[in-house]
């Protein structure tokens, strides 16, 4: 509804600080999800454009994974699809009606699973960089 | 002064040994229950007044505006200072303030038991009902604000109208086509089906869960938890029949029915009756589904 004058920070983001898991849930899955939309855009944008040849597509390939940069985003890309699936699941079973006492714990569990498969994944990804 | 009382307590009853009329008795008795009552007063008084001194007072942070008065056009915010007493709660000290301090202070209230559902405010960041929130239970300074999404009329007092007109949208009565037999025959539902409609009777139209939903404040045609909670109280209801089933799933399906909810849990968070609305709400979905999708 409209306001006949603004009542501060009451009304949108600026309330973060008492947003429960279930709005978290939900901010965050809008994130990653508009995050890989625009992955999966760049990601066709990149290889398409890199289609001239075999060799081109070495090269390009080869450039990007030797930039610090986008090693980094890697992981960050990981994190966010890890996420996304694990928060996926955890609305598939909100769908059901199954376990709908314990959303907020398949949440705090689906973050701290995204951390422990992120931190495994770091030597993975920037194996080589700074050797 | 207290000191001394023990003493007359005992010259009294052995008084009473030797006048054993019961006249003389419950003069007695009499006298000793105004001083008792006497010494409570004096005693409440003391401690209102040590309360005080000793600052055992709650620091209210209330939001004040009235359109009517150009000097308060300017929404503020007012402190008020009140003193605590065990089992205050915020209702209780909106009422000491308004009753001590400032008589202009608006805010709505009537039962004061969780009933009537008339103070939902918004009370350090969150909808609650303040008639069953402890002040113990909150950080100081209490900030009391009108709920939020929701026009102010005057302080804490929001209009509810948009609200009610979405309650009210989904038919929040019981009808049905399948009559009982008899004239005179009462209409029974199944214990299961009861269990099943339960928690969703509770709800007393407060409005918290309306005023904490982040799509209703988006999207002003979404008939919002409570509506929608109502709403599976009388679809789940077995009495209705079949065909009032399919009507409330018309009303339910619209564009701005059950699919505008995201499952935040907002709305089962705030709700001062526990009623499990977003639980509810996916119930419904689940139903608009069957009731569309056909395999054959």
């Amino acid at each position: 509804m409209s306001q006949s004058y603004n009542r501060g920070l009451i009304e949108d983001f600026g309330r973060w600080r008492e947003f429960s898991a279930g709005m978290w849930a939900w901010v965050f899955h809008k994130f990653t999800g508009w995050v890989l939309v625009g992955y999966l855009f760049t990601h066709i944008a990149v290889l398409s454009t890199a289609l001239q040849s075999p060799d081109a597509y070495t090269t390009t390939i080869q450039t990007l994974e030797g930039l610090l940069v986008v090693r980094i985003l890697e992981v960050g890309l990981l994190a966010v699809a890890v996420f996304h699936i694990l928060n996926g699941l955890r609305l598939l079973f909100v769908d059901l009606g199954v376990g709908l006492e314990s959303q907020d714990k398949s949440f705090y569990a689906s973050l701290l699973l995204t951390g422990a498969i992120v931190v495994a994944s770091v030597p993975t990804f920037l194996a080589g960089v700074f050797g | 002064m207290s000191t001394q009382l023990p003493e007359q307590v005992e010259e009294e009853s052995s008084a009473a040994e030797a006048e054993p009329t019961s006249a003389a008795q419950e003069r007695r008795l009499e006298k000793k229950r105004q001083r008792a009552e006497e010494k409570e007063r004096q005693r409440q008084a003391e401690e209102a007044e040590k309360a005080l001194d000793e600052e055992d007072t709650y620091h209210l942070k209330v939001f004040r505006y009235d359109p009517e008065i150009a000097g308060k056009k300017e929404p503020r915010f007012d402190d008020f200072h009140v003193p605590y007493h065990k089992g205050m709660t915020v209702l209780d000290a909106l009422m000491y303030a308004r009753d001590t301090y400032d008589s202009s202070l608006t805010f709505r209230h009537s039962c004061r038991q969780a009933i009537c559902g008339s103070d939902a405010m918004f009370v350090n960041g969150s909808q609650r009902l303040c008639c069953k929130t402890q002040l113990s239970d909150l950080e100081e300074p209490v900030r009391i604000e009108p709920l939020p999404h929701a026009e102010v009329v005057k302080d804490l007092v929001v209009d509810m109208e948009h609200f009610y007109d979405q309650m009210e949208a989904v038919e929040p009565y019981f009808q049905t086509n399948e009559l009982p037999e008899g004239e005179l025959e009462e209409q029974h539902q199944t214990r299961e089906n009861r269990e099943k409609v339960k928690m969703s009777t509770r709800c007393i139209w407060c409005g918290a869960c309306m005023s904490s939903c982040n799509i209703a404040a988006g999207d002003n045609q979404y008939l919002g938890p409570a509506a929608l909670n109502k709403a599976y109280r009388f679809t789940m209801d077995e009495r209705e029949g079949e065909d009032m089933k399919q009507q409330r799933l018309e009303i339910l399906e619209q564009e701005h029915g059950v699919w505008r909810c995201q499952t935040q849990f907002s709305c089962t968070e705030v709700c001062p009756k526990d009623i499990p609305l977003t639980e509810h709400i996916q119930e419904l979905k689940r139903e608009a589904v069957k009731n569309n999708l056909k395999f054959w």
